[in-house]
């Protein structure tokens, strides 16, 4: 049995509270984002800077590191009074190649998004048939591939043989390897665009569409002023996700032609990997000068990225 | 199989040593032995598990540990393992491919192992295991490089193993006559041009100028160099090479031959077990030594070596170097080589060759006409980078020869890059 005080209490009506609780609403979000941080900080940000320390020196990635400044960028990018790193031109003309073509699979996802978003029946199945190469590994998409264009047996050839052309090598060609690659990589990245945008059509809104087709918009009208201007988040997201995929192409090089032949179809993430990591690779500096240069590529999208969605945030308030 | 294939094996080792386990029990070595071991396709595996787990049951109280990496996997994992916690005992290659550990100083110096009177039966592959002056690891297994041909075509038109470039000419003259091509290869993982290289450029300039030349020391655009590739030249022009080799790895290059499409591979006698895989018979198949081009060098041949090293940081360094004379016993390299086990050749002169046709003859000439000398291969002989452009460089060159001017320019850029 409890005992009330006979003269009431002076003390605050309140206990003093500990500077957490005071805090709480400022700093929880912070606790439940440190984790993040500190891994963002120690796998990503903190590496980017040790490329770039790595990337003024010659090391054979074992014994002592010797400074020797810029002369890995010299010799790369052919700076001063020295040439061009010839596999650096090529691995960048693909780079380059990648990027252009990759962006192909953004309008093929549409189409094939529009097409499956019918209401037919089986159209679920159709849709289950386009989603798989996504499902696939890269590494697995490869290896299908290279024998599809395998120069014998392949069903490329037999293809082509069928309507009289000649048979062709493709992964064996310095000048159409590249095509053949990315046609590999457009396969999956396809399917991807494609799950986006219908995702996206899913969200379209059906009162809009009635309101244009009262107003006798249909066709391809229909589809440029009233179904894209909609689409436009998935739109973005499928630019940003096919720019990322084309710069760090690197399994399916890997896999079809391990950079071959004759180091045609090398880019910059594989030349990175095969000078500094891959079975002959002792030179981490020069590696990492290709890391540098690649990082400052793909900063110049991400960049745009980060802008334009910033954009979006404001015209949304 | 598997299992059979190691015990039977681990009985043949154990009844070899008993007799002079009694010495090598006397050191009573203690503590762990780790092992790490890149001998990962089945057969090899079976090997390396046998000879830890003898060693094991040799040293009572030694506890052996043994790990297995994948073997090309390994490539790139060594430089970790050696860094960080290294192990006691390594897989890898003889000559310059182990030259950026030793440079590192991860490779422990055992001069003193090769200095006992019993690595005396080993003194065919010291030079190979020599860098600075000193020995870095030791020998177990090796074997011979040459062309393995199809006797039975051979014999169908009329064919007898070429023994000079005239001969070798003409045989692929009516071997091409008839729609056959003289060579399957494939170049996609670019080392089975480089095995080209080497026969025609030592075949050509001598054993001598083919390691002055992996050193760096003569140049590319050297005409006797470009006298190389124009032997080789005279070979492609023809069409005796199976056409998109650039597509193929080596083991998918093999149909060619086992269909009769392609007559003849220059390849390691390891081709042989994937050969008779392919259904062809001893009597199909036979091999003959790499033909001679210029009858004033003498024979120099592919012969590369596989290895044994210890770590600088290993942590039980006895029980290591003790591991290292156990793998080059003569008993223990017999049995290791064996048909039942690795099918390769034993490097103690004191070991005992399996009864296998094709090991009798590559041991044959081996030790009785490479008079010249004994190389690594392509990529062990010469620096890391130079080989990975080298080789690149030789398979543009055996499916674009008109490139051959840019090419030499492109390797001569970066030896002076290299050795300078």
């Amino acid at each position: 049995m409890s005992v009330s005080p006979a003269v009431p209490s002076t003390h605050a009506s309140r206990p003093q509270r500990g500077w957490y609780k005071r805090n709480e609403i400022a700093i929880t979000p912070w606790l439940f984002l440190l984790p993040a941080m500190i891994f963002f900080a120690v796998y990503v940000i903190i590496p980017i800077g040790q490329s770039f320390w790595i990337s003024l020196h010659e090391w054979d990635g074992l014994g002592e590191k010797t400074w020797v400044g810029t002369a890995n960028y010299e010799r790369l990018l052919g700076w001063g009074d020295a040439n061009v790193d010839r596999k650096f031109s090529v691995s960048f003309w693909n780079n380059l190649k990648w990027l252009v073509l990759y962006l192909l699979a953004i309008p093929a996802g549409l189409f094939i998004a529009l097409f499956l978003n019918q209401t037919v029946t089986g159209i679920r199945f159709y849709k289950s048939m386009f989603f798989f190469p996504f499902v696939i590994s890269q590494v697995v998409v490869g290896l299908v591939f290279s024998w599809f264009y395998l120069p014998r047996e392949g069903l490329l050839n037999a293809i082509l043989g069928f309507f009289g052309a000649g048979p062709i090598n493709v992964l064996g060609d310095p000048t159409l390897a590249t095509y053949g690659i990315i046609a590999a990589g457009l396969w999956p990245q396809t399917a991807y665009c494609m799950i986006l945008y219908l995702t996206g059509l899913n969200a379209v809104d059906p009162e809009q569409v009635e309101a244009a087709r009262l107003d006798g918009a249909k066709g391809h009208k229909m589809l440029w002023y009233v179904i894209l201007p909609q689409l436009k988040p998935a739109t973005f997201i499928a630019f940003v996700v096919t720019i990322i995929g084309a710069l760090r192409s690197f399994d399916l090089i890997s896999v079809m032609t391990n950079g071959g032949p004759f180091g045609s179809t090398r880019v910059l993430s594989f030349y990175m990997f095969e000078e500094s990591l891959s079975e002959f690779g002792f030179r981490m500096g020069y590696g990492a000068a290709i890391a540098v240069v690649l990082f400052f590529i793909m900063l110049g999208f991400i960049t745009y990225f980060l802008y334009a969605m910033y954009q979006d945030e404001k015209g949304a308030h | 199989m598997h299992s059979i294939l190691k015990t039977s094996l681990a009985a043949l080792v154990a009844a070899g040593i008993t007799a002079s386990s009694a010495a090598a029990d006397a050191h009573g070595l203690s503590g762990e032995l780790n092992i790490i071991s890149d001998m990962s396709n089945p057969a090899p595996r079976a090997v390396m598990e046998g000879l830890a787990a003898d060693f094991d049951a040799l040293h009572p109280n030694l506890e052996v540990n043994l790990t297995i990496v994948d073997r090309e996997a390994w490539k790139t994992q060594i430089r970790n393992a050696l860094g960080a916690n290294p192990p006691d005992v390594v897989n890898w290659y003889a000559a310059n491919r182990m030259r950026p550990y030793v440079d590192a100083g991860l490779f422990a110096d055992i001069s003193d192992l090769w200095a006992e009177p019993e690595f005396e039966a080993l003194a065919s592959t010291k030079g190979a295991m020599t860098l600075d002056g000193a020995q870095w690891g030791v020998p177990y297994t090796y074997y011979q490089w040459g062309v393995y041909y199809r006797k039975d075509i051979f014999d169908q038109y009329g064919l007898s193993e070429p023994t000079n470039w005239e001969e070798e000419m003409a045989n692929c003259q009516t071997l091409l006559d008839n729609g056959v091509k003289c060579y399957t290869i494939g170049t996609k993982f670019l080392w089975t041009a480089g095995g080209w290289f080497d026969y025609i450029n030592s075949r050509t300039n001598g054993y001598d100028f083919h390691m002055a030349l992996a050193r760096g020391e003569v140049e590319w655009t050297d005409d006797r160099v470009r006298q190389t590739f124009a032997n080789w030249r005279q070979l492609i022009d023809m069409g005796a090479f199976i056409d998109d080799h650039q597509t193929y790895s080596w083991q998918e290059a093999l149909p060619f031959m086992v269909n009769g499409e392609a007559a003849a591979y220059l390849m390691g006698n390891f081709a042989v077990a994937a050969m008779r895989d392919g259904g062809l018979t001893d009597d199909q198949l036979d091999f003959y030594q790499f033909p001679m081009i210029n009858p004033d060098v003498d024979y120099a041949e592919d012969a590369p070596t596989d290895t044994f090293h210890i770590p600088a940081g290993a942590q039980n360094m006895d029980a290591a170097k003790e591991f290292l004379r156990y793998v080059t016993s003569a008993d223990v390299q017999t049995a290791i080589n064996g048909g039942d086990a690795l099918g390769q050749l034993p490097v103690n002169a004191n070991a005992s060759i399996d009864a296998d046709k094709f090991l009798e003859q590559g041991f044959d000439m081996l030790s009785n006409n490479a008079g010249g000398g004994i190389m690594q291969f392509f990529d062990r002989d010469f620096d890391a980078e130079m080989a990975s452009v080298g080789m690149e460089g030789l398979q543009e060159f055996m499916v674009f020869p008109d490139n051959l001017d840019d090419i030499l320019m492109r390797l001569e850029e970066t030896r002076q890059r290299i050795y300078n």
